[in-house]
């Protein structure tokens, strides 16, 4: 066996009720080597990597560090093998500092000594390149920043086997090749590192081998200087796919809503938005660009009359009256009394779009219920309904009765966005519609906006993928802490261009 | 620098796994093994405490809930008994599972109850021979549905305006409401006794009939009708449609429109109204009494049997008769065999937690160390 294999995994199977998380998947893992788990969402990447950090217990297979057979239990197991896992979403503790935080729950004997914590925590950080305050506290921190905390915390435990999931889905294209930076460095120095991702261009420019999953089954691991995007895909999918986006010019474009000085307050009392003014027009596709959380869901929530604005006016041009509605501090119902054909498809699909434990025909129900004077439910139109969008849009599900949580992100997604394009808006706002959405479906949804649009519907689209938002609209807001910082064309940007605006501060200089 | 760190682990002994939805046969069968294990550990308990004969003592509690019929009338005084204990606690089932349903945790039915037949005492007492009998009844239902409506109301509209926890509120209600049952006895009779005596014993003013001669029929067809009317309500009205969505998630109905504070309000009301209704039965029906402690804890073993059920009005009737047959049964085998009561209390809960670790077992699968499946290749 070679000496430099880390980590490897033979045969592990790994199954949820009748659902196969992982089936017989064997990996090797070198030192000082960049491995990418490359793989759609639900193949099984995450499964696995929590496998290897002690969180899941396999139902078979073997599990050898440095050549010697290993049974993983619990996460302090994965640690005493040096394996850290940095996950998701951040396990830190707001109100303590970088270096508490790193060397909370170690257990020592003796004194608990926070300034040679801090020295060795700067060590680590000058090392390795890392750009940390260790005295920081947590909340005064950017998401990077945070994710640096969560990293170096597993290098002062020790770990030599690092296992990072999806870690630049929070980060900005520039924060993201700082961290690639570092972790080649962490390469160079021999320790064996893991990233999970289903983004291309990341797997590319950063690791040395890919394992791709597809559907909890391992394909292969190749080196990454034969892999093309195109051959990656096609493992990932397991067949060809056109990754192209068809935009057409808008045509006979109208304002159709207008968003003056809006400015909101959330119940903290702090301003989610401000000073917000822009025109979404009927027969184009805007686009909202920004780091998570930076005021998109207040946005689109204010003008669904889910959210207290302050100030400002929110202009709906009837096309069909001429007239013009403000749908300021209108509840969703009075919006729909007013004629205001107004779609929506919010970011939290099973927590507001739809209800997760209710059938698809329930679900389409949510919509139309009210209608009639009848005291009972009208199940027939919702029924049709149902099985018209699972004909239309292939949604795989045992049934129109069946659960909606049962169903996977892709096919629950089809079942949101059919049910809202059924109502035939004239606005149709979309928040991270391909969030977790395989390939596949992701196409899908976007031909299905660009469908509204060519039919003259405003369409809003608030993504996270920069090739994605410059591919598929025609002009892009950028918004950062909750104000505009840029508005581009989509035909004459770039993404670093979008990068630089989402993370520029807000206030004076804005550019044009 | 690895001193012993790295020492092997085993497999651990046993790991447990989420199972696939089970059938409704597997279901049914596991529950019936649970029934039966819980039996066998009752048999054992009864056996080496008390030393009486756990089948006898079975066969007692049977006797106690079924009784004989009376030799050539047909009737059976004990079996109606029965069937309308389970009758009432029923209704507050069905009472308590709207509110629940929209995930508001009304633990106050056992005061709502009590209010809606503190109701129906002050009706009888206040009008009973000055108005038509049947005029009498009529307010008598309108005053406790009210009254118990109002009750459960008090808590809902802090729950909706300011957010209160609606737990413990409810349940403090319950206290409330038992203090001011004792006040109007007070008040009512100051002889200083803790309840009022049968009112209009002579009179019988504001008893509701009896129906086809048998006892407590009147109210068991009234609990019938609100299980037909809880059913439809909660299945197929827009309403109840509303309770499911607002219970599932509040973002989802907002974000649909539906007013979530009025839904609130008019569930707990419903839930409120139906559990006066219950006050009424109790007091024009069965009791012509009252006191504080009249509803006898009925109000929270309902909170158990909607729960048992999982808020399904249809099968709250097998629950509620099981809960009752353990109950009523094992107070009359305590006492026909002369040992402590508390026997009965002990089989109860062993058949109930039982019921309830079945659960576990619907929902997931224990693997043993050393049984594997899934070959490798």
């Amino acid at each position: 066996m070679n000496s430099n294999v880390a980590i490897e995994l033979r045969g592990i199977t790994k199954t949820f009720g009748n659902v196969v998380a992982n089936k017989n998947v064997d990996l090797v893992v070198n030192r000082g080597e960049i491995l990418s788990i490359l793989g759609e969402n639900g193949s099984g990447k995450t499964t696995l990597m929590n496998m290897i950090s002690g969180i899941y217990y396999p139902d078979s297979g073997q599990i050898f560090i440095d050549g010697n057979e290993v049974v993983i239990r619990s996460p302090k197991d994965a640690f005493d093998y040096k394996i850290g896992m940095i996950h998701q979403h951040f396990k830190l503790v707001d109100i303590f500092s970088a270096t508490e935080n790193i060397i909370l729950g170690l257990k020592k004997d003796g004194k608990f000594d926070i300034k040679a914590a801090t020295q060795k925590v700067r060590e680590i950080s000058e090392k390795y390149g890392f750009d940390i305050d260790p005295v920081k506290k947590i909340h005064e921190m950017s998401v990077s920043e945070k994710q640096t905390v969560e990293i170096i915390k597993v290098l002062y435990r020790g770990a030599d086997i690092l296992i990072l999931d999806e870690p630049t889905a929070v980060l900005t294209p520039q924060e993201a090749e700082k961290l690639f930076a570092v972790l080649r460095r962490m390469r160079d120095d021999g320790k064996a590192i893991i990233i999970i991702t289903h983004k291309l261009h990341e797997v590319l420019s950063l690791s040395d081998k890919v394992a791709v999953l597809r559907k909890g089954e391992y394909i292969g691991t190749i080196n990454t200087a034969d892999a093309t995007e195109s051959s990656l895909t096609e493992m990932m999918v397991g067949k060809k796919i056109e990754l192209n986006i068809e935009r057409s010019e808008p045509v006979n474009t109208q304002d159709r809503l207008i968003i003056k000085d809006l400015k909101c307050v959330n119940r903290e009392g702090v301003t989610v938005l401000d000073d917000i003014n822009f025109t979404a027009r009927s027969g184009e596709i805007l686009g909202i660009a920004g780091i998570a959380g930076s005021g998109q869901r207040e946005l689109l929530e204010a003008i669904a009359g889910l959210q207290k604005i302050q100030q400002g006016e929110i202009e709906y041009h009837n096309p069909k009256t001429g007239l013009v509605e403000n749908l300021k501090d209108k509840t969703p119902i009075q919006i729909r009394e007013l004629g205001v054909r107004l779609s929506f498809v919010p970011e939290d699909r099973l927590g507001m779009g739809l209800v997760g434990n209710m059938d698809i025909v329930d679900n389409m129900m949510l919509r139309s219920y009210t209608k009639g004077k009848s005291l009972f439910l009208e199940k027939k139109g919702p029924k049709d309904l149902a099985n018209h969008i699972i004909d239309e849009l292939e949604v795989v599900t045992p049934s129109a009765n069946t659960p909606v949580r049962r169903l996977s992100g892709g096919n629950v997604q089809k079942v949101l966005v059919g049910r809202e394009i059924a109502a035939s808006p004239t606005v149709l706002m979309a928040a991270y519609p391909v969030r977790g959405l395989d390939i596949n479906s992701s196409y899908t949804i976007y031909n299905l906006l660009n469908e509204q649009k060519q039919k003259g519907v405003a369409v809003i689209f608030v993504g996270e993928d920069l090739d994605v938002l410059i591919e598929l609209c025609d002009r892009i807001l950028v918004i950062g802490s909750g104000q505009i910082t840029g508005f581009v064309d989509s035909r004459h940007t770039t993404k670093e261009e979008i990068g630089l605006l989402m993370t520029k501060s807000h206030g004076g200089e804005q550019n044009d | 620098m690895t001193e012993n760190r790295l020492k092997s682990h085993h497999e651990p002994l046993i790991h447990i796994t989420k199972r696939d939805d089970v059938g409704l046969g597997k279901s049914m069968l596991i529950h019936f093994v649970g029934i039966l294990i819980a039996l066998v550990i009752s048999a054992v308990l009864i056996w080496t405490i008390t030393g009486s004969n756990p089948l006898q003592i079975f066969k007692s509690m049977y006797e106690g809930v079924v009784g004989t019929s009376i030799a050539n009338s047909g009737i059976n005084k004990k079996y109606m008994e029965s069937v309308h204990i389970m009758a009432m606690l029923l209704c507050i089932s069905l009472a308590v599972t709207p509110a629940f349903k929209m995930k508001f945790w009304n633990i106050g039915a056992e005061g709502q109850v009590l209010m809606g037949c503190l109701a129906s005492a002050y009706c009888m007492i206040e009008f009973g021979g000055k108005v038509n009998d049947t005029v009498l009844l009529l307010i008598m239902v309108v005053l406790s549905v009210l009254v118990g409506a109002l009750w459960a109301l008090i808590p809902a509209v802090c729950k909706a305006f300011w957010s209160t926890n609606e737990t413990l509120f409810t349940l403090m209600m319950n206290y409330v409401s038992m203090t001011l049952v004792s006040y109007f006895i007070m008040v009512k009779d100051r002889s200083g006794r803790s309840d009022l005596g049968i009112i209009n014993e002579r009179t019988e003013y504001g008893y509701l009939p009896e129906f086809l001669g048998r006892d407590y029929l009147s109210n068991i067809l009234i609990v019938a009708a609100v299980v037909v009317f809880m059913f439809i309500y909660l299945k197929y009205s827009k309403q109840g449609y509303e309770i499911s969505v607002v219970g599932e998630s509040e973002n989802t109905a907002k974000y649909i429109g539906i007013n979530v504070k009025k839904v609130i309000l008019r569930t707990v009301a419903i839930s409120g109204a139906i559990c006066g209704l219950v006050g009424f039965m109790i007091i024009a029906g069965d009791k012509h009494s009252i006191k504080p402690s009249i509803v006898g804890g009925q109000g929270f073993t309902a909170i158990m049997v909607s729960w048992m059920a999982k808020f399904n009005p249809l099968l709250m009737i097998p629950v509620a008769m099981l809960i009752v047959f353990l109950s009523v049964g094992s107070k009359f085998a305590t006492s026909a065999f002369r040992i402590d009561n508390s026997i009965g209390d002990i089989l109860t809960a062993i058949v109930i937690f039982s019921i309830i670790a079945c659960e576990f077992f619907t929902r997931y699968k224990i693997n043993f160390r050393g049984v594997k499946k899934g070959g490798k290749s």
